[in-house]
This record gives C-alpha cells, sequence and structure tokens, in this order.
C-alpha cells in the first residue's frame, strides 16, 4: 500500500489551544499537514476540522484514533477521497487593463467556472472552486498576464456516507449511555476504523 | 416549578463570596486531597497565602525544585492511587514540572498540577516570569487549561480532577492567572463532575468481544498472559488472580504491572522484556494465545516487532482503545475497563491447568537460575553485586515494603529480584526513564502510603540528580530508607558502551560526593557498606531505624544486568551473558 490522500474530519468542542494539540499530533510524528480547515459545524457549537495528509493508511488509522483520544475531540474520522466530496477555494488578483486587453475573459469565466468578484480599474479579483487541479489550470492560465497575488483556500469535505453527527453527539451527551449505544464501533470494522 | 423556586433559594442562601484562590482550595477539599507538593513564587502567591488557613485540612510539602514535587506527587499517587496534587509557579516553576509530566503522561499517572500565571492583560507581553505553559505542555498533559477567571474554577477542577483519575489516568495541568486568583466572586459550592461529552472514559463492553476471547483462551494449548500497570491502575488485582487461576494462565509483567500480582504466585512467571526473565520473552515466541492486559507493547517489552509473537493469536485488553492495534495486531480487541472485562472473561473460560506448559517456564526459570541469576544473589567474588543487595533486602522485608526506584542498571535489578506480596508496591519511572525520579517519588510514596515502609534504590548517578530533596525529607522528617547503590558509574549506559561500542566508556565515569556525610548535613543517618560481612546488617540497621536513613553500599564497577535482549533483536534471542 502506498502512501495517499486522507482527508480527516475531526468533530471537537471549540476550545482554545485545541488547534495546537490536533496540530502536535502530526508534527510530533513527523507528518505535513497538506491543508487545515476549521469551521463550525451541522452541529451548533460542535468545530470541525478537515485535515489533509499524505500517508499510509495505517498510520492514518493509528493517528485518528490518537487525535480522538483528546479529551475534547468527539469524534474523528478519516476518509478516501473516493468517499468525500470536497472544494477548496481559489481567489487570484490580475492587472485589470493586462486581463481586459489580453484575455477573453467571457471565456476564461466560462472555461473556469470562474467569477469576477471585484473589478476595478488596477485590477481585478476572480473567484473559482474546485479541485486543486482545477484551481491551478487557471493559475496556468493567467500567469503569463501577471498574476498579482493569488491564494487557495483549505480544503473543505463531506463524507458521502455520513448521516451527520446529529445522533451521535445526542449519544455523547447523555451521561448515561443506554443500551442500544455503539461506542467502541471501531471494533466491529476493524480494518475501516473511523470510516462512517 | 415550585421545586425550582425552592432550589434557587437554597443555592441563593449558599453563595458567598470567595477568591479565586479559595475556590481552587475548595475544590481539593471537596475532592479529598489531602497532600500537596508545591514550590511557591510571584504568580502563584495569591493561593499559596489562602492555602495559610487551610493549613489544618491541606497538608503542603514544600519541595526544593518543582521536579520534585511533581515526581513526589506521582510517587502519592502510585502509592495511594489516588490523584497527585502539585503546585508551581509560573515560568520556570512550569517549565520545571514537564518532565515530570513527560514522566505522568507515559505512565498514566493521575495528576493535577496548578501553575501561577501573570496577570491575564499581561500575557503575551513577555512579562517577568512569563511563558506559555498551556503550549509547553500540551504534548504532556492529557489535559490542560488555562484559568483567567474566578468564575470558572470550580467546573474547571471538577474537570481536572474527573479527566485525570479515570479512563486511562494522566496528569492534567490548571494554569491560573494571578488575576483570577484574586478575584472574589459569588461561590455556590462544589459539584464533582461526573460527564464531558467529549470524554468517554468507560467505553460499553462489548460481550461478544470478551466471548470470542474466551472461545480463543478455551481452545488454546499454550496461552500467555502478559498484563501491565492496567491491572493496579483499575483496581483488578484480585479479578486478574481469578481469571489466570481459573484458567490456568502462566503469566509475565512489564515493570510498571510489577506487584499486581504476588511475586510467589505460582503463575507469576516473571519479568518480560529488555532485562526480563528468560522463559516469557523466549516463550512470548512459542505461546498460541498471548493474552495482553493492560500493557501498551512498549518497544522495550517487544524488542524487534515484526518478529514478536507472530505465531500467536493476539488477545489484547486496554481501556485506550488508541493502544489496540497500536504496535501489535490483535486478534481479537477488548476495549474496557480491566475491572469489568475480566470478570466476563473469568466467567466464560474453562478451568484448566496447562501444567506441561506452566512447567515449560519452570524449565527456563531454572536454566536462567544456573546461568545468571544464582550467581548474581550469591556471588563468590569479593566484590558485592545488585542482585545480592535485593536477595538480603528481600529476607529482610519479606516482601512487604514499597519499593522505589530510579532508572538504570540498579532499576533493572530491584525490579527482576525484589519480592513483593502486595499491588502498588513497586514505584518506577517505566514508560519515560527518567533519572532523579527515586528519591522524590519516594517522599511522595511516603505521604500516599503513611503505614507502609518505604524504600528507595537509586543509582549514583540518578540519585545525583535530585538529590536537593533530601531537604524536603529533613525539614517534613519523612521516614523513606535511601539505599544507593553506587557502581562508580552510570553503568547501564557503561554496559551499552561495553557491549556494543568496544567498551569504549564516554562520559560514564561519574565521581561521587561523600553521601553519609551529605546526609549527615541534612541531619539524616546513614553508613557506607562495601564488604560482604556488613551487607546484612547494614540493612537491617536502616530498616529499623526511626526516621530516614541512608545506606550507600559500593557494588562491582563493571557488573552487568543479564538476561539482555539486545536492541534490534527479537526476544527469543535473549542473551544470558
Amino acid at each position: 500500500m502506498n502512501k495517499q490522500e486522507f482527508t480527516i474530519t475531526v468533530y471537537t468542542e471549540n476550545h482554545i489551544g485545541l488547534l495546537v494539540r490536533i496540530a502536535t499530533m502530526f508534527s510530533r510524528r513527523k507528518i505535513n499537514i497538506e491543508s487545515l480547515n476549521t469551521s463550525p459545524s451541522e452541529e451548533e457549537g460542535i468545530h470541525r476540522f478537515t485535515i489533509v495528509i499524505n500517508e499510509f493508511e495505517e498510520v492514518v488509522r493509528k493517528l485518528a484514533r490518537q487525535i480522538e483520544k483528546q479529551v475534547e475531540v468527539l469524534k474523528a474520522y478519516y476518509n478516501t477521497n473516493d468517499e468525500i466530496v470536497w472544494q477548496e477555494l481559489a481567489l487570484y488578483k490580475v492587472s485589470t487593463d493586462e486581463i481586459a486587453e489580453k484575455v477573453q475573459v467571457e471565456r476564461l469565466l466560462r472555461e473556469h467556472g470562474a467569477r469576477a468578484v471585484v473589478i476595478r480599474k488596477d485590477y481585478t479579483v476572480f473567484e473559482t472552486s474546485g479541485h486543486r487541479e482545477e484551481t491551478d489550470k487557471l493559475v496556468a492560465v493567467l500567469a503569463p498576464y501577471g498574476l498579482i497575488e493569488f491564494v487557495r483556500s483549505a480544503r473543505v469535505a463531506i463524507i458521502k456516507a455520513s448521516p451527520g453527527f446529529h445522533e451521535k453527539l445526542r449519544e455523547f451527551e447523555e451521561a448515561m449511555p443506554g443500551e442500544e449505544q455503539v461506542e467502541n464501533e471501531f471494533l466491529n470494522k476493524q480494518d475501516s476504523v473511523f470510516t462512517m | 416549578m415550585e421545586t425550582l423556586e425552592v432550589k434557587k433559594e437554597t443555592v441563593a442562601k449558599q453563595t458567598q463570596t470567595i477568591s479565586g484562590s479559595q475556590a481552587v482550595l475548595e475544590a481539593f477539599v471537596a475532592e479529598g486531597v489531602d497532600t500537596i507538593f508545591g514550590y511557591p513564587g510571584g504568580a502563584i502567591m495569591p493561593i499559596y497565602d489562602a492555602l495559610y488557613d487551610y493549613h489544618d485540612k491541606l497538608k503542603h510539602i514544600l519541595v526544593r525544585h518543582e521536579q520534585g514535587g511533581i515526581h513526589a506527587g506521582q510517587g502519592y499517587a502510585r502509592a495511594s492511587g489516588r490523584v497527585g496534587v502539585v503546585f508551581g509557579t509560573s515560568g520556570p516553576g512550569a517549565t520545571n514540572l514537564v518532565t515530570g509530566l513527560a514522566d505522568a503522561m507515559i505512565d498514566s499517572t493521575p495528576l493535577v498540577c496548578i501553575t501561577g500565571q501573570v496577570f491575564a492583560h499581561l500575557l503575551g507581553t513577555d512579562a517577568f516570569q512569563e511563558i506559555d505553559v498551556i503550549n509547553i505542555t500540551t504534548p504532556v498533559t492529557k489535559w490542560n487549561y488555562q484559568v483567567t477567571d474566578a468564575t470558572e474554577i470550580p467546573a474547571v477542577l471538577a474537570k481536572a480532577f474527573y479527566i485525570a483519575r479515570t479512563g486511562r489516568p494522566g496528569p492534567v495541568l490548571i494554569d491560573i492567572t494571578k488575576n483570577a486568583q484574586l478575584q472574589q466572586f459569588e461561590y455556590e459550592g462544589y459539584t464533582a463532575c461526573t460527564h464531558i461529552r467529549s470524554y468517554r472514559p468507560k467505553p460499553i463492553v462489548r460481550k461478544e468481544f470478551v466471548a470470542e476471547a474466551a472461545e480463543l483462551i478455551n481452545k488454546a494449548e499454550k496461552p500467555f498472559v502478559i498484563f501491565g500497570q492496567g491491572i493496579i491502575l483499575g483496581k483488578a488485582e484480585k479479578e486478574f488472580k481469578a481469571f489466570i487461576e481459573k484458567a490456568g494462565l502462566p503469566a509475565a509483567w512489564t515493570i510498571m504491572g510489577l506487584s499486581a500480582l504476588e511475586t510467589d504466585h505460582p503463575l507469576n512467571v516473571g519479568m518480560l522484556g529488555m532485562h526480563g526473565n528468560y522463559g516469557p520473552n523466549v516463550l512470548t515466541n512459542d505461546c498460541d494465545v498471548l493474552i495482553a492486559i493492560g500493557m501498551r507493547f512498549d518497544d522495550r517489552v517487544t524488542g524487534r516487532l515484526d518478529k514478536y509473537a507472530k505465531q500467536a493469536k493476539v488477545i489484547h485488553l486496554d481501556i485506550d482503545p488508541s493502544e489496540i492495534d497500536k504496535n501489535v495486531k490483535a486478534t481479537v480487541g477488548v476495549w474496557g475497563d480491566c475491572k469489568e472485562t475480566l470478570p466476563l472473561l473469568t466467567k466464560l473460560v474453562e478451568e484448566k491447568k496447562h501444567t506441561a506448559w506452566v512447567n515449560k517456564f519452570k524449565d527456563y526459570m531454572a536454566e536462567e537460575v544456573k546461568e545468571v541469576i544464582y550467581d548474581e544473589l550469591n556471588p563468590t567474588s569479593e566484590i558485592l553485586t545488585m542482585g545480592e543487595v535485593i536477595r538480603n533486602l528481600n529476607e529482610l522485608t519479606e516482601g512487604n515494603a514499597i519499593v522505589v526506584t530510579d532508572v538504570g542498571q540498579h532499576q533493572m535489578v530491584a525490579c527482576r529480584y525484589a519480592k513483593f506480596n502486595k499491588s502498588k508496591s513497586n514505584i518506577t519511572s517505566g514508560g519515560l526513564g527518567t533519572m532523579g525520579f527515586g528519591l522524590p517519588a519516594a517522599i511522595g510514596a511516603k505521604f500516599g502510603a503513611p503505614d507502609r515502609q518505604v524504600i528507595t534504590i537509586i543509582g549514583d548517578g540518578g540519585f545525583q540528580m535530585t538529590l536537593q530533596e533530601l531537604g524536603t525529607i529533613m525539614q517534613n522528617e519523612v521516614d523513606v530508607k535511601i539505599l544507593i547503590l553506587n557502581n562508580q558509574f552510570l553503568g547501564m549506559v557503561r554496559q551499552w558502551q561495553q557491549l556494543f561500542m568496544d567498551k569504549r566508556y564516554s562520559f560514564v565515569d561519574i565521581a561521587s560526593p561523600d553521601y553519609v556525610t551529605l546526609a549527615k548535613a541534612y541531619r539524616i543517618e546513614g553508613q557506607s557498606v562495601s564488604k560482604r560481612e556488613d551487607l546484612h546488617n547494614a540493612l537491617s540497621t536502616m530498616l529499623n531505624h526511626k526516621g530516614s536513613y541512608l545506606l550507600e553500599v559500593m557494588v562491582g564497577k563493571e557488573n552487568n544486568v543479564f538476561p539482555m535482549v539486545p536492541q534490534g533483536c527479537s526476544v527469543s534471542e535473549i542473551r544470558l551473558k
């Protein structure tokens, strides 16, 4: 098995210091974080980390368990790219003169699904969202015309098979968990731990 | 509605205005804390000021260094089974705690450490003695939290104690800014924490996995139990014994599991790992079912992992799900508190003896005795061995003392040969291997178990790392017996240099002060012996002495600890010499 891209989704409390606690799980193992996003989740008061790394599945599985072990982490899932729907947002700033003169703006916008966010005399900001290869393509197209600034956001991802976090959260909130609660579901499917 | 109003009223009546510092101490009283190990400083002064009025409820032991304080807290926790409590000030006070936090983290010791912090408005300004203690201690704490508002204190401390002692225990650090310590607020009493939604210390045991495990055990012809500190932390010594006795399972321990099963138990087959016993190591690679309980397959236990118990089906019982499959893939993982899982398993296993299999361990032991142990315990040369010191000690304590060790050769020898009748009697720095742990941990152990004899066995290297705690022993008249095994070397490193680095003894030759005179300076009685005929009497004098005592025993300079699984080798490649 080779290293491949994994997206780790972590549901957490929204507490100061948790970012470091989670980040050290990766840095301790000398694993580079390709992308990290923190945002609210579908549940009020619950934070959602989306972390992308390139690793062996074995490593990711252990890592996810150790992340989940942190007191303020509710749940950690990890998924391959097949199992998620994901997007990254990119912004491109170019000179308006250059772009108006030399590029067929309309074609550009159509072909790359880009949108103009700001058009000023001196510069224009385009926006696209998509997978990395898609946002990269527009960089290549715009580069010859002098790309003044470029920025891409972290990946945000939806897990295709996830029923959402609502039920899980209710379980966790029960002080005395009921019989139906499947606490150690990871033992059911040891090879696909932490996937939904 | 009516009841609600009544409740409100009572709460209102109970409300009183107190300071954040008082709230900290009220939390301690409510949690049943009796001893605090600490060292004051600028940023924690308001708490110490409040402590002045709590001297009848809370005993504070002034240590000589924060590292000593936290190791004492660890010793207290390990000897008593309760949460150790430690105070330190901001900046250097907090950084001095880091080694102890790391030690407690890796050895799963429940601690609540309180550090003072500069005023909240000074955070991040490089104020005097300001350090980002939360970020420094994040990787070495189970949980940490910075309090900047006193109203948070009761709930945060309740959480701290709950997290420290439940599930897989560990150290918690609470950093409290000075303004929060001073702040007066409406205190509504202390409510212990019993649930945190993002934290599930006690999993529901899945009976089907217990059943699978039992089936494997029942079918096994050569089942082998290896156990760790989980038995002690889970207070499951009785359950464990019932389990191995019913199924007739030979059981070997990691050094953290030592004393969970009495030394003389017929199914206790000895120690695992690098300097463990011959049989348990070799037969790990011969058993058909390996039952790991409350242990984490540390590399010092497993040796080379790709040659570790490959033939065996592995059952792993642990309270920490991230340990299952971490190092050794489990055939059946049973996630749960062994206090719960073991009785379930005992019910399902068949009564068996496995006599021939257990005898195999005895055969290996006989060989080890012949090749290694007999000479170590009964040497014929003039030079004293560490092993014979421990043998003499066993004869005197009969296995009833708490033995606190430091780190190195003496630690391995003490763990190999010391006799134990009772759980929570072996206190050592296992995972982190912290030299300097022994002396302060022994102080803590004495406060944690005041009725028991506490003996700390320390090397000449480790003793010189934290010997300032002799001051703590002197001032508080702590009755600990200090046994220094002096081989005039950093022995374990020297052993490796001898065996693997062509005897290039690079900076392992360590000089010692006159320990007896040093002890005298601290008003601690002591003596030094180097002759066999004096040894037994000297040990007896030490044990019978009222109060603390220091005994230095001069042992062989270049003795090695054997057997040994060299690094990078399989457990079955263990060397007897």
